[in-house]
């Protein structure tokens, strides 16, 4: 090997190692993590939500050939949802729009992510696996507003 | 020495040859077409294909199935079969290579009926509980049997010259080819587990469910190496074929072998950077496979140094000065070396690929793109950029090889590329910017969320949209042209009456050779890409068999009601 290529094995391994301490960094000082296993949850087959403190709620999401159940959820700013994410039929995803949360909804298998709201307007979650035929309706939102006392949900299994 | 020199095939194998270029560049029309349809849709232009007919997603999964899948294959398994022989000097045992030919044709041609006659609507990754017919799975089962048959045909031939040639250095092209196929074969027994022991039963009736996750996870034991294996053939022809074409010689040999020994090394263990947003797989192992792809990236970064280096050698030696003076001595729009443009534009497009590609692996920053149509936007950047154009230019070359004609249309030939990338760039530009947007992947958006009348409207994204329909009409332009040159050059007359047929590849020379004895032999690094392989999939495969509840009944993509 001669010297400039030395060089660029060098700066190319450096960079890759800048990139990973970035992500280590995003990791441990930030705690923004990917979703892992949950293994403290029964599986569930109709969604729900409720309230767990002050500002807090926790929902089951149950996702089906093609609606997100609930489809509307209503929460005051300020809002911190525990989320859990199932399938009832087949592979579905589940996105929520400029919010950190992207969780493959599986059936068999129960997915997790906390989000917080803090700013007040309306939050897609549009499903991103393709799921059959009318996969592309396959949406819901969450509503965010100030003074809602209780929460809402519109699109559950009853 | 190795200055012009040729190689005689023979008559069975130049016809198998050509067979396994013309049949996949018909499929890959078909599926070009699909991808250009796919944009009208996309924008509510049509709401069903006006020839093939039917929905966004039969059309999705033959322009995957097609292009991504057989396209690629068959062109693998053409150069190995071209460059195997003719770098050895041995000729092909044409049984064994027509036994191959025949189990990928059949196996393709069943597939795409399937898909065509809207039976196998399960997308490119066929992911259960979807099903598809059982056709589809063994027509994909066939197709990757017939790859390993054409692999395994090389083999002895390899074998033989290493006895006959004690001490000598294996052609860096023969290490490519089979660095592409020892990573296929590895990544592709895993899918075949899927296949064989679970999706084809169960979509034949004899077992009723399937664990989802645990198929998903094996189908990403094979998903990303598949992608390497799309890749390889490409740098097999950057590696040997750009810098003669240059005017120049390759850089550094040594490089070259230590990238594909690292490609064996890295390509598996890193699968489940497509799962970081699934559960069931605990996010330390994610983490894990996230740092073997960064592991992956290296060799991709000495590729650019040693090939950057290759063309500034070529470019000084056709007078140019200067820092970068060189850059524009290169044969860009010189009709005589059409071959040039398609693998300097891939080279150019792959920069962003690469860099998209980086940001996906970021575990974390994976959350903000994650099926979303930024995803279709990276790699459009990958394998339909430097891929394709790479295999585009390399079928047109090795048919002119292989039928005794010359290149007809030679100036739509040395064209089509760039209209190609402008086009692409369009597309993907439009596709990753909407992604990061919000809109969905892998999602018929004409039908809602394009449309003004429909609750799901998303006025935001229909600029990004319509860049998509501009940006893929230029690359379907861009395929059209080339179409014509290659079969201009198909159909012309023959130039000589011979028999077999007398085949020349431009070779590149060494400008550093090096000894580089540790990285003359597969094995250590086979053994050591074992042990990794291993390591990384044994706790996730644990995971996912402690972490997932019941089984899943088969289902259609037309009805929410199981088909059981
Ligand atoms: C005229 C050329 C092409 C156009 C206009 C085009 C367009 C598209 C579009 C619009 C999508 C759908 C995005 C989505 O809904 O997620 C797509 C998906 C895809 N394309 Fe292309 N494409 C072209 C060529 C290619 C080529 C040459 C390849 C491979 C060699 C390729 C491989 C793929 C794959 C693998 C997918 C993903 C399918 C899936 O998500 O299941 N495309 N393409
Ligand atoms: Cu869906
Ligand atoms: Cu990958």
């Amino acid at each position: 090997m001669d010297k400039s290529e030395k060089l660029a094995l060098t700066l190319s391994g450096m960079l890759l190692v800048i990139f990973f301490g970035a992500i280590m960094y995003a990791s441990v000082a930030q705690n923004i993590e990917v979703p892992t296993c949950i293994t403290d949850m029964e599986p569930f087959a109709t969604d729900t939500l409720f309230q767990t403190g002050p500002d807090t709620y926790e929902l089951q999401m149950v996702s089906r050939m093609w609606a997100f159940q609930p489809s509307t959820v209503r929460l005051p700013v300020g809002s911190t949802v525990d989320l859990y994410v199932t399938s009832q039929d087949i592979i579905h995803g589940f996105k929520i729009d400029r919010k950190n949360v992207n969780l493959m909804a599986i059936p068999g298998a129960i997915n997790y992510m906390r989000v917080t709201f803090n700013e007040p307007g309306e939050y897609l979650y549009a499903c991103h696996e393709f799921c059959g035929a009318a996969h592309h309706t396959m949406a819901g939102r969450f509503i965010i507003e100030e003074g809602i006392d209780e929460p809402e949900v519109e699109g559950d299994a009853l | 020495m190795m200055e012009n020199y040729s190689f005689r095939f023979s008559k069975s194998s130049k016809n198998l040859n050509s067979v396994l270029l013309i049949i996949p560049m018909v499929l890959l029309f078909i599926g070009v077409y699909g991808g250009f349809m796919q944009t009208l849709f996309r924008a509510g232009i049509i709401q069903s294909d006006p020839f093939v007919g039917g929905d966004y997603y039969k059309g999705l999964t033959f322009h995957g199935v097609l292009n991504a899948i057989v396209f690629t294959t068959f062109f693998a398994v053409a150069l190995g079969n071209a460059l195997i022989p003719y770098s050895l000097k041995k000729h092909l045992n044409s049984k064994i290579a027509w036994t191959s030919g025949i189990l990928m044709l059949v196996g393709s041609v069943l597939a795409a009926i399937v898909i065509l006659i809207g039976e196998a609507t399960v997308l490119y990754t066929f992911y259960p509980p979807l099903k598809a017919h059982p056709l589809f799975y063994i027509g994909l089962t066939l197709l990757v049997v017939g790859s390993w048959v054409a692999s395994y045909n090389w083999v002895p031939m390899y074998l033989e010259w290493r006895k006959e040639n004690k001490g000598e250095k294996t052609p860096l092209a023969v290490v490519g080819m089979f660095t592409t196929f020892i990573i296929w074969f590895i990544a592709s027994l895993a899918v075949a587990v899927e296949i064989l022991f679970m999706l084809l039963p169960w979509s034949l009736g004899l077992v009723d469910e399937i664990n989802v996750m645990l198929a998903r996870t094996l189908f990403w034991f094979f998903g990303h190496p598949l992608v390497y294996f799309w890749l390889l053939p490409a740098y097999v022809m950057y590696y040997s074929f750009m810098p003669k074409i240059a005017g120049g010689k390759l850089y550094s040999d040594m490089a070259g072998r230590l990238v594909f020994m690292m490609f064996i090394l890295f390509s598996i263990p890193v699968g489940t950077h497509h799962q970081y947003m699934d559960p069931a797989i605990g996010s330390q192992w994610k983490l894990l496979h996230g740092i073997f792809t960064f592991a992956v990236a290296l060799p991709s970064l000495i590729t650019a140094f040693t090939l950057a280096a290759s063309l500034e050698h070529a470019g000084r030696k056709r007078g140019g000065k200067g820092l970068f003076g060189w850059m524009w001595k290169l044969p860009y729009f010189d009709k005589e070396k059409w071959f040039f443009p398609y693998l300097i534009l891939g080279l150019i497009i792959f920069i962003f690929g690469g860099i998209g590609g980086i940001i996906n692996a970021s575990y974390q920053m994976n959350t903000v793109i994650h099926n979303t149509a930024w995803v279709p936007g990276h790699f459009h950047l990958t394998v339909a950029g430097p891929v394709l154009l790479a295999f585009l230019g390399g079928s047109l070359y090795l048919i002119g090889q292989f039928m005794n004609k010359g290149i007809k249309f030679k100036g739509w030939a040395m064209i089509s590329p760039y209209v190609y990338t402008i086009g692409l760039f369009i597309m993907s530009y439009g596709l990753k910017i909407g992604g990061l947007k919000g809109m969905p992947r892998r999602t018929n958006t004409g039908a809602s969320y394009a449309n003004p009348d429909s609750i799901l409207y998303q006025p935001d994204w229909i600029f990004y949209i319509d860049l998509s329909v501009i940006g893929g009409s230029i690359m379907f332009v861009g395929i059209i042209m080339y179409l014509v040159s290659f079969f201009g050059t198909v159909f012309a007359k023959s130039e000589s009456s011979e028999e077999g047929a007398l085949v020349t590849f431009p070779i590149s020379e060494p400008l550093h050779d090096e000894p580089s004895t540790w990285l003359r032999n597969f094995k250590p690094f086979i053994i050591i890409a074992i042990i990794l392989i291993v390591l990384s999939y044994a706790p996730v495969i644990y995971d996912v068999i402690q972490n997932t509840y019941g089984g899943s009944l088969p289902y259609s993509p037309n009805s929410p009601v199981p088909l059981r």
